[in-house]
């Protein structure tokens, strides 16, 4: 087709918050969709001063994945790779939080070694979120030797999931109940090989950036937010942290086994990029101090419930026996057959409060699963972070907001 | 933690709404005319400071067919609660909650996009996930899920 033919003409799929310029000096802008610092498809809108941002139009894109119409059409198990899709760098607590929605709709009690397993692994998905984050953000800046230390144990980490999940970054590992496996021979011990690699690597990092010059006059006293602000905003999770109130639901509300381990809040001052860079990087450091609490305390037993109008049989009984076998049939045909009614289930997850608000019939098909996706409500208040600072500054302040794509979208 | 129950039901009484304590949270149910009161109280008595979502759910052929659906909670106490409000397909219309919480701005936006859920005082609902230009609404059941809308002519 002819793209410059007189009948063709192309609509602009978005229409700005505004396209007239509120000085004669001012020019307006479009930065994104495809830029390397917009992570996705954001495009900003910004009316510029010079080189100061004066106002700026975020519109969050769309991937046209149509997420929670798909899962009206697939049983209560089927979409959980669709959950892992969300936010794809810590695919993981996407599923654990989902399952546990669900699991409280049909009121089944998760069995203590996969209460473990999962609090062990959501604080693992943490750290590669927070890893993949910072690297970025620091990339961003310049530093490549900071990114290439902190991808690379990320890397390492990638590896070490697949091991347990058999892939490496959309892992469809949770199962509403239990798990999918238990953990390898020797997995643990690598884990604790990593977390050493970690350490190591992470100190190399601080003392690359902590008191880098170029690094605090680009992020101190930039992308600065209130806690008031934040509050008002939607902000959860390490935005909210970094303005000083140590706001976490592993700590306020919790959940899974973290009423058992000991950890800090760690939080911000100010409120700006270089507190959001810090935060992120104390909560590493934490989330290690917890899987080793976690690897020592790890629970014997089985990792699924015994509860078979949601766990499937053992393989060996759906050979050998017919109950087994139309057990089976119906969990994998039908789906496991929700009650009726509603439930939001909350996790803290790296970017913030990750909700799932799910709606079922009574059916084996999902009636409504909405996502509360800290991403999506973050991007309705990014301008107060970008607003009245330097054009320059967007890419640090969007890069610490951690705004990842696939969670944005529908 | 928490708000108690009996409180909520006092301060939100009958026949107005309906307070009921959920499986996971308190519920209340309300007429969408009562939606901006409940709110501004939840807020300035109950501390329910952040907005956490708002979405709809669709019960067709049921009626009124859209229930939309609100969940907040507090940073003072970590309490949840969620609100229900139901309305018909021929009236769609609640109140924003824009004036209270900055965030309602985006989510409001979202719900409209998906439900055609109207919200009255929301200053920007323009498409948010959606292009300009998108006919109907594509969460809502009737909307069928292999329909097409592209922007750009399908190349021969």
């Amino acid at each position: 087709m002819n793209t410059k033919s007189p009948e063709f003409e192309l609509p602009n799929p978005v229409r700005p918050a505004f396209d007239a310029t509120g000085h004669d000096d001012h020019v307006i802008v479009n930065i994104g969709p495809s830029h390397p610092a917009t992570h996705g498809t954001v495009q900003i809108i910004a009316e510029l001063d010079g080189e100061r941002v004066v106002r700026t139009d975020v519109h969050c894109g769309y991937l046209h994945r149509g997420f929670e119409k798909e899962c009206e059409s697939h049983t209560w198990h089927n979409l959980i790779p669709y959950v892992d899709r969300l936010n794809y760098v810590s695919a993981l607590i996407n599923d654990f939080a989902y399952c546990e929605a669900v699991e409280t709709l049909a009121g089944v009690a998760i069995t203590p070694r996969c209460r473990h397993l999962r609090t062990l692994l959501s604080e693992y998905s943490r750290i590669v979120d927070h890893l993949t984050c910072v690297a970025a953000g620091l990339m961003e800046l310049g530093a490549m030797t900071a990114f290439l230390y902190l991808v690379m144990i990320r890397d390492y980490m990638y590896e070490h999931i697949a091991d347990l999940t058999g892939a490496r970054v959309t892992y469809t590992y949770g199962r509403i109940g239990g798990l999918a496996r238990d953990l390898p021979d020797g997995w643990l011990a690598r884990l604790e090989a990593i977390l050493d690699q970690y350490e190591m690597f992470v100190g190399r990092v601080h003392g690359l950036m902590d008191r880098n010059r170029i690094f605090i006059d680009r992020m101190r006293n930039v992308g600065v937010i209130s806690t008031a602000d934040a509050i008002h905003w939607g902000y959860t999770g390490v935005i909210l942290r970094s303005t000083g109130v140590p706001r976490d639901l592993r700590r306020d509300t919790p959940y899974l086994a973290y009423a058992d381990l000991d950890f800090e809040v760690p939080v911000g001052i100010n409120g700006d990029n270089y507190d959001r860079y810090y935060v992120r990087m104390r909560e590493m450091d934490e989330s290690v101090h917890m899987i080793r609490q976690l690897m020592d305390s790890l629970p014997a037993g089985p990792i699924s419930v015994d509860d078979h109008r949601f766990t499937l049989p053992e393989k060996h009984l759906v050979y050998t026996e017919i109950e087994s076998l139309i057990n089976h049939f119906k969990l994998v045909m039908d789906g496991p057959q929700v009650p009726a009614g509603d439930a939001y289930a909350a996790h803290e997850s790296p970017n913030g409060e990750l909700g799932f608000y799910i709606v079922s019939t009574g059916s084996g098909i999902p009636a409504k699963v909405h996502v509360r996706a800290p991403s999506f409500v973050h991007m309705g208040g990014v301008h107060r972070m970008l607003d009245g600072y330097q054009l320059a500054d967007i890419v640090p302040t969007f890069g610490s907001i951690n705004m990842i794509g696939g969670e944005c979208d529908r | 933690m928490g708000v108690e129950i009996g409180l909520l039901q006092q301060r939100l009484a009958p026949p107005d709404y309906d307070v009921l304590s959920g499986r996971d949270m308190p519920v209340v149910r309300l007429p969408p005319a009562r939606l901006l009161n409940a709110v501004t109280l939840l807020k300035n008595e109950f501390h329910f400071d952040l907005f956490l979502d708002v979405t709809a759910v669709d019960w067709l052929p049921r009626q009124p067919r859209f229930e939309v659906v609100y969940h907040f909670y507090s940073t003072r106490h970590f309490g949840r609660i969620r609100l229900k409000t139901a309305v018909t397909e021929g009236d769609p219309t609640v109140d924003s909650l824009v004036s209270l919480y900055g965030s309602a701005g985006y989510m409001e936006r979202e719900c409209h996009d998906m439900y055609g859920i109207a919200f009255r005082g929301n200053p920007d609902l323009r498409p948010i996930l959606l292009y300009e230009g998108f006919v109907g609404h594509p969460l809502r059941k009737d909307y069928p899920k292999l329909k097409e809308q592209p922007l750009v002519p399908y190349r021969k």
